[in-house]
């Protein structure tokens, strides 16, 4: 009813507000998932295989450059005495070293160090590439690079726990929760294989993507916001610099995500992996 | 046979969404909490109870997650 004396309210008269001059197939349009497949830039196919290298795939190999070239300067004539650079690289092996291996994984941390800092290196530099000008995608908002990055955590932590334990041990202690009456298990066992066996890597590919996904969309409704409003013949313009704005503070807040959810994605394979060297419950 | 007395246009997995995410984010919401205040209490226990702050908080994230993914999965 309010929508009905507003709209009588605007008869007659010409728009105020760009809100006004809405309808369907007019005015904002506001970004869609199409955003996600911008075309290829050139294909070929080996054995009958496709393969299309969009702009996104260019924009991983940048990253993946960039992350190689800076660790093979920093490892690069190592010192006893580290350099600028060795000293950069040095401290952010560490950080993982100690803040994710030690720290979660305990004393036989040692064999998975290497993965988790390249998991962290890998997604934190591919997640960056959302904000850097000109790329301003990043890779991991594509389902395809969480999903392979989990299947390879899954593998791992599956591998090392029937490594450890022997298959039916192992899964033994992944889905039979220990000290509860026998009728209990009935409804446990099918909740605990649901959750430690299914949930687990299918979460860890979707939290990824969806922050990415989701922040992406966000700047990108932003930014658009912000051009579509400028060119309005209204009293709209003023609310141009304000989209703006929130466009700039979720670029920053974006760099927060971007690095918290590769240390959430780290931290997660590390307590799996920590739970199948330890057994399951 | 009911008369249709409301209509919704428009894309209704918006709402599937917003009403999955009411849970997780209480849940999210309290594990934090909890973290916060036992850091505050014991500041000595923040190393020790930060993966099992990150670990509730992934754990309740999941059915956001899931109802995130449902929208795209099922148009």
């Amino acid at each position: 009813m309010i929508a009905a004396i507003l709209a009588a309210d605007f008869r007659g008269r010409p728009a105020i507000l760009a809100s006004e001059s809405g309808g369907r197939g007019e005015g904002y349009e506001a970004p869609t998932v199409e955003e996600f497949f911008p075309p290829p830039l050139f294909e070929f196919s080996v054995f009958g295989l496709d393969f299309e290298i969009t702009r996104i795939t260019i924009i991983s190999w940048i990253a993946v450059a960039a992350l190689i070239l800076l660790f093979f300067f920093a490892a690069r004539r190592a010192r006893i005495v580290p350099g600028k650079l060795q000293f950069f690289g040095e401290m952010a092996y560490n950080l993982i070293r100690d803040g994710v291996g030690r720290d979660v994984i305990g004393k036989q941390a040692k064999p998975f160090i290497p993965y988790l800092a390249t998991l962290f290196f890998f997604i934190l530099f591919n997640n960056l590439m959302g904000i850097i000008p000109f790329a301003q995608i990043s890779p991991s908002a594509k389902i395809a690079y969480p999903a392979f990055m989990a299947i390879l955590s899954y593998l791992l932590y599956l591998g090392v726990g029937i490594k450890r334990h022997g298959f039916f041990p192992y899964f033994k202690g992944l889905i039979v929760v220990p000290g509860v009456p026998v009728y209990m298990h009935i409804l446990l066992i099918p909740i605990e294989f649901l959750s430690n066996v299914i949930a687990r890597p299918f979460t860890l590919a979707i939290r990824l993507f969806a922050n990415m996904f989701a922040g992406h969309l966000l700047l990108v409704v932003f930014s658009l916001g912000a051009a579509y409003l400028l060119v309005q013949p209204n009293v709209s313009v003023i609310f141009a610099p304000v989209a703006f704005l929130v466009a700039i503070a979720m670029t920053f807040f974006e760099i927060l995500v971007a690095a918290l959810q590769a240390y959430v994605f780290t931290i997660l394979t590390a307590v799996y992996l920590e739970e199948s060297i330890a057994g399951g419950h | 046979m009911l008369d249709v007395v409301a209509e919704l246009e428009g894309n209704v997995t918006a709402i599937a969404y917003g009403l999955s995410a009411i849970g997780p984010g209480i849940g999210v919401g309290i594990v934090w909490a909890a973290y916060i205040q036992a850091t505050a209490r014991q500041p000595e226990s923040a190393g020790l109870t930060r993966t099992y702050a990150f670990l509730g908080a992934a754990l309740s994230e999941a059915l956001a997650l899931i109802g995130f993914v449902a929208p795209l999965v099922l148009t």
